[in-house]
């Protein structure tokens, strides 16, 4: 790490120096209270909002994130975020993230929470049912292409690359020719 | 111990708000709930306040060249060398001047009488009717102690905002006062702040919000310093006394009321 | 991007058309501003509004939406006619000398069109060069041959008066004068000029053409390979780059391999259709190493089969259909498409027509929707998006998602480099990463296909998955990022003698080393290699992508050992062209590469391909090696022309050809093959002079703010930024309020043709937005964000509600950046 460029100057910590103003009184205040991320771990991110890649720091503790904000040694951002890069913090820290998976039945009014394994099995035969009744084997002119035209998979541009790579084999394996993402647009 | 300028260049602002995000961000302000604003179109919240320490100021003006001019001003707290706000509170502790030039504030010792916001020239303390308390930019005071700019600072991208020695700073203004032929604001000869802005030339101080185009201490706070200050450590019933003097001398003081949390 | 980030900072002219840069990618500024202090560049804001980036730039110049060809047109004209072209650089590294088949026409002979016109196709056999007896394109040294690129290109543009162009585009004369004498001042070779754009030049039917536009204007002034220089697309997703790179879109595999079609029954096949030639012993033709890079590709994904067995498990297309975004909503409509996987995508509120589209999905059996939070895709069916539930019968999973900093791997940012992200916390509640989701399914489908059969199951039982430890049931549960990017990078999968064949110096590897770069894949089914242009990502020692050194030792700003550029941590590409025969950088205070006589080698950056200075043409992925002046792989033709928009009050003042004559009509082509009509509606378009036009007088763009993010899903659950912006609004200038009698904050109405419930915002009248002066018609434009829809902390009029159903006629990318609309208040 580049210590340098990291803390911006070293200095002799949080004493208070009464400047003629206000009270002289020995006060512990909030203001002098302990730096918040001294002890918690840093780990390295890159913003997920626009294709700067700008670097982010997230400060942990006690598995939370307490606090994130830009990378000094990053050489594009070197520090700095926008408005939605110094939001971070509330992606990691949101009462209205999904925390379980979501089924809506045939014609229902509203979400049931349901398990991973059920979802997933049901997931699984949806979409073997689907491919086995309609996969095509050759087009209108007889030429060999193994394909599935009825399932569609779309997204990608906020998976990271192995996601997204292993997404599109995925995808080509089952015979998807409708493959399309957020270039598109 | 060093003492510090946050320098301000206004025509580099892109108005990206991250300053704004980041304050809320390091000092865990929650969001308040807003609307759209209609004039002031993209301002919000439309105004500093208990849970708000940095605000982009959006103002389209006429420059004087005749052309358009967006100007996006970054409004905190310009912490005085001779901070009034401090001046005029009546509790020990609550504000302080640091050696570093940050003036802070601790909520333990607030009383919530907001003489300091009566007292501010530059408008930027707000109240919490629900806390009884006041808060404002406190320069990022845990940052600065520790090695680390301010939180606005270091989400700047545009290098419009800047942190360093004071001097470094001061001799930074006057070059880019310079180079762009913008003025130095507030004219640190005639009042001292240890936030300093580069504002953009051609635009008058009075086509943009909240600028007090001749900011000093007001009169009432001299008299209070001077004359009933030393008293009021015997008694907090003094504050309801200076804020009679100073609406008779001032007249009301207009903050207005904000709502408080939200989402 | 054909540049990165940092390398801004060499710019003389910065010219940003197209893009809000300071609001869409903030910190490019830091560049940008960079350039400006250290070099005194000067900065052009092209956009038919005043924007935040308008606000900090030294020039700037007003467009009406739609006409980025004629102002451009109007740029390489003024370049033409000053003598402001780097000739050396457009002799020797342009296509500018070669000679055109003689048949060739275009829109000066033709009034609009090019040669070979055929409905709304072009047969393109006119659109070459002539080639001499070694098949090599015959040249003219002196570009004054008429049949000449040169000479086309000049004659082509003359068109292009600055009165004309100016009566189109509604610049003022002046400005654009300005703009003109500022840019074209880089066609200096020590001076460079970038390009900095985005969706408002791609997001229009002729979009392609609007960046071949900048593409032409760089070549003549010799501002691609060079620092400060390039096209520089500024991609608006984490990822989009890579997500590209790694081929999610139906015409592309990985690496930008073409997806194989029905008349490529076999690797043989498909390998000669897509293994361009090149007599030129100069040009590496790159595109020439095609069966290596398919071959490594089908060894990732089906290690144990034959390369011919692995070709016949890929699916094929019908050559020449399109399967891309906007048919896949035409089809849905038709009841064609039944289930649909959505990956952190929002078409409910970003497609184009989003009312048809959400309509669209209730044609589904089933969708499953992966996502941080709920959005209006996975929750078309609530009554919040007005519909009845009851009478949708579609079965929706949505799956808790890991965010960014709760899971690991690497993403690719616009200048390439693809960046590690390391997880810091776990993901809430039940929440899983998508890798683990999508390993979940590829092994419940393996074993359904392996305990049930079905319909030709061996591209799923043989399908190579081994992306962590193996457990007692023979599968992998806990899949690594790692692993999937060593696959990614490629590896031998036999042991491997390759001779180099300059040095004939023999290197021996054995299966499992890590391929060390894309030079050294096979065709025979040696190696495997996810996605060749990542290849040399990772080696045997380590994840490059992972790699945090800060030291810069040219002082470039290229940063080698930070993170991994592809190709080959390459971060300029095209490098070649920034150096002269002698290998000696045109710019001296910002080379990119030069040549070290004494150590005869390149410095500097990674040099595009092999040999030394002169001995390789520098456009290594075009087949002649030189950037095309004229690019005969355009749909709609090898010069960019003005037409106007699909929806337009405008009349094309350069040609008799008033839209995109090779314009697929995918609006009218619902109308004719969908019998909904609650789907239909969605199609209609007001082309100019039409029937309804009168009704929907007002130019509408749809923009991003910095605030929020692309359909608003990962910003408006975001407390901090809904406060930023809470609400849709619609930006209007002041003339066109007071004509309506609108005041700012008043609760509007928008409607169009598509949409006539239409869509509410707030007013926001603005000094920065001015009606413009079209050949003496006053002409108003106003414009909203596409961050709102009806979930979300906070929620708004969906701009997509009435957007247009077409697309450029070369991507398919929608025409989001120029349709009719009209507004009326509906209270104070």
């Amino acid at each position: 790490m580049n210590v340098t460029r990291r803390g911006f100057l070293k200095l002799a910590g949080g004493t208070l120096a009464a400047a003629g103003v206000g009270a002289s009184v020995g006060i512990k205040s909030a203001y002098a209270q302990p730096f918040k991320v001294r002890y918690a771990k840093e780990v390295t991110t890159i913003c997920p909002y626009c294709g700067v890649g700008c670097g982010i720091i997230a400060h942990v503790s006690n598995g939370k994130v307490i606090n994130t904000e830009g990378d000094p040694d990053h050489p594009i951002n070197k520090g700095a975020l926008c408005s939605k890069g110094s939001s971070l913090f509330q992606i990691a820290n949101n009462d209205k993230r999904l925390t379980k998976v979501q089924y809506r039945a045939p014609g229902a009014d509203s979400w049931q929470e349901v398990e991973w394994d059920w979802a997933l099995e049901k997931i699984a035969h949806n979409l073997k049912k689907e491919r086995d009744k309609s996969f095509v084997t050759t087009n209108a002119d007889g030429a060999t292409v193994n394909r599935l035209e009825t399932v569609a998979s779309i997204g990608g541009a906020s998976l990271d690359n192995e996601e997204v790579y292993v997404l599109g084999k995925l995808n080509r394996a089952l015979g998807l020719v409708y493959i399309e993402h957020q270039a598109r647009i | 111990m060093a003492e510090f300028v946050k320098l301000i260049d206004v025509s580099k602002c892109t108005g990206c708000r991250g300053c704004q995000v980041a304050c809320k961000n390091w000092n865990e302000l929650p969001a308040e709930k807003t609307s759209f604003l209609g004039s002031r179109s993209l301002q919000n919240p439309p105004e500093l306040s208990y849970n708000t320490w940095t605000l982009i100021r959006f103002d389209e003006v006429n420059s004087e060249d005749g052309k358009l001019k967006w100007v996006m001003r970054h409004d905190a707290c310009l912490h005085c060398e001779t901070p009034a706000c401090a001046k005029a509170c009546p509790s020990p502790g609550a504000l302080v001047k640091t050696a570093e030039g940050a003036v802070v504030h601790d909520p333990k010792y607030c009383i919530g009488c907001k003489a300091c916001i009566s007292a501010c020239p530059f408008n930027i303390p707000r109240n919490s009717a629900a806390e009884e308390k006041m808060a404002k930019c406190s320069l990022c005071y845990d940052r600065i102690t520790n090695g680390k700019k301010p939180a606005c600072v270091t989400a700047c991208p545009t290098g419009c905002l800047d942190f360093g020695y004071k001097d470094d700073m001061i001799a930074k203004a006057h070059k880019k006062a310079e180079a762009s032929k913008g003025a130095i604001y507030p004219d640190n000869h005639s009042y001292g702040t240890n936030v300093l802005y580069v504002m953009p030339a051609g635009v008058k101080l009075t086509d943009l919000q909240n600028v007090n185009p001749k900011p000093g201490m007001p009169t009432t706070i001299l008299w209070w310093k001077n004359l009933f200050k030393p008293f009021t450590l015997i008694g907090m019933g003094a504050v309801a006394g200076f804020a009679a003097l100073h609406y008779f001398i001032k007249g009301p003081h207009l903050v207005e009321k904000k709502k408080e949390g939200g989402e | 991007m054909t540049n990165h980030w940092n390398d801004i900072q060499h710019a003389d002219v910065v010219l940003i058309m197209g893009s809000n840069a300071a609001e869409n990618h903030p910190i490019s500024f830091k560049w940008v501003n960079e350039a400006r202090a250290k070099r005194g560049a000067k900065l052009i804001t092209v956009d038919p509004r005043f924007t935040r980036t308008s606000a900090v730039s030294d020039i700037t110049a007003r467009l009406r939406s739609g006409t980025d060809i004629a102002f451009m047109g109007g740029m390489i004209n003024y370049a033409i006619e000053k003598n402001r072209i780097n000739w050396d650089y457009v002799r020797d590294y342009t296509d500018g000398t070669y000679l055109v088949n003689p048949d060739f026409r275009g829109p000066v002979d033709l009034d609009g069109l090019y040669s070979g016109l055929d409905g709304s196709k072009y047969d393109k056999a006119t659109w070459s060069y002539q080639v001499d007896e070694a098949g090599l394109p015959k040249r003219d040294l002196t570009m004054q041959d008429p049949n000449c690129v040169f000479q086309l290109l000049k004659k082509h543009y003359a068109r292009y008066t600055v009165k004309k162009v100016c009566g189109l585009t509604g610049t003022d004369p002046k400005d654009f004068e300005a703009v003109c004498d500022t840019f074209t001042s880089t066609y200096l070779p020590e001076k460079s000029g970038t390009v900095m754009y985005a969706m408002g030049t791609t997001q229009h039917t002729y979009g392609s053409q609007n960046v071949r536009a900048f593409a032409v204007m760089q070549l003549l002034l010799g501002n691609i390979g060079v620092a400060g220089g390039g096209i520089n697309a500024l991609r608006g997703e984490s990822n989009v780059q890579g997500s590209t790179d790694h081929g999610a879109l139906f015409h592309i595999l990985t690496g930008y391999l073409k997806t194989p079609n029905a008349k490529q029954p076999n690797l043989v096949k498909y390998n000669e259709d897509n293994t361009p030639k090149s007599n030129d012993p100069q040009s590496l033709n790159w595109w020439g190493n095609t069966p290596k890079y398919m071959a490594s590709l089908l060894k990732a994904w089906w290690r144990d089969a034959d390369l011919e067995t692995a070709y016949s498990y890929m699916p094929k297309l019908d050559a020449g259909k399109n399967y891309s975004y906007l048919p896949i909503w035409s089809e849905m409509a038709k009841g064609k498409i039944k289930g649909m996987f959505v990956w952190g995508m929002n078409p409910a509120v970003g497609a184009p027509s989003s009312r048809m589209v959400r309509r669209a999905l209730a044609k589904l059996d089933w969708m499953v929707a992966v996502d941080l939070w709920e959005t209006e895709t996975s929750a078309f069916w609530q009554t919040d998006a007005g519909v009845d539930p009851s009478t949708i019968n579609t079965e929706v999973f949505l799956l808790p998602a890991a965010a960014s900093m709760e899971k690991e791997g690497s993403v690719s940012n616009s200048g390439r480099w693809a960046q590690w992200r390391y997880k810091a916390v776990n993901a809430p509640g039940h929440a899983e990463d998508d890798l683990w989701i999508m390993n979940q399914l590829v092994n419940l489908t393996k074993d359904l296909y392996k305990k049930e059969g079905g319909a030709f199951p061996d591209p799923i039982l043989n399908l190579t998955w081994n992306y962590g430890p193996v457990g007692l049931d023979g599968k992998v549960h806990n899949p690594s990022p790692r692993e999937v990017a060593k696959e990614i990078n490629g590896y031998f999968v036999t042991d491997k003698e390759i001779e180099d064949k300059v040095t004939g110096e023999v290197k021996k590897f054995k299966a499992g080393d890590m391929v060390p770069g894309f030079p050294l894949l096979q065709d025979d089914g040696s190696t495997c290699c996810g996605c060749w242009v990542y290849c040399n990502s990772v080696d045997d020692k380590e994840n490059k992508m992972m790699k945090r050194d800060t030291s810069d030792p040219t002082g470039l700003g290229f940063y080698h050992n930070w993170s991994w550029a592809w190709p080959m941590n390459r971060r300029v590409v095209y490098n070649r062209a920034s150096v002269d025969a002698e290998g000696k950088p045109f710019a001296k205070d910002k080379p990119v590469i030069w040549w070290s006589g004494l150590k005869k080698a390149w410095l500097g950056d990674v040099p595009d391909g092999g040999g030394g200075p002169g001995a390789k043409h520098p456009f290594i992925m075009v087949p002649h090696g030189r950037g095309m002046l004229f690019a005969a792989g355009m749909t709609d033709g090898p010069f960019p022309e003005h037409y106007e928009p699909l929806e337009s009050q405008v009349k094309n003042t350069m040609s008799a050809s008033q839209v995109n004559p090779a314009l697929a009509r995918w609006d009218k082509k619902v109308k004719e093959e969908v019998c909904d009509p609650m789907l239909v509606e969605g199609c209609a378009a007001v082309t100019y002079g039409s029937e309804f036009a009168k009704d929907f007088p007002i130019i509408c763009s749809t923009y991003r703010v910095v605030e929020h993010w692309q359909t608003g899903q990962m910003t408006r659950w975001i407390p901090w930024l809904t406060e930023l912006v809470p609400d849709q609004f619609v930006e209007l200038s002041e003339e066109l309020a007071k004509e309506k009698g609108i005041m700012s904050g008043d609760l509007l109405r928008i409607t169009s043709v598509r949409n006539l419930e239409g869509i509410t915002a707030y007013a926001y009248v603005t000094k920065r937005l001015k009606p413009f002066n079209i050949n003496g018609k006053t002409i108003h434009q106003v414009g909203m964000t596409w961050h709102f829809g009806y979930k979300g902390l906070v929620t708004g009029g969906n701009a997509n509600d009435l957007t247009p159903f077409i697309g450029d006629s070369n991507t398919m990318i929608p025409e989001y950046k120029a349709f009719l609309v009209n507004i009326e208040r509906v209270r104070r």
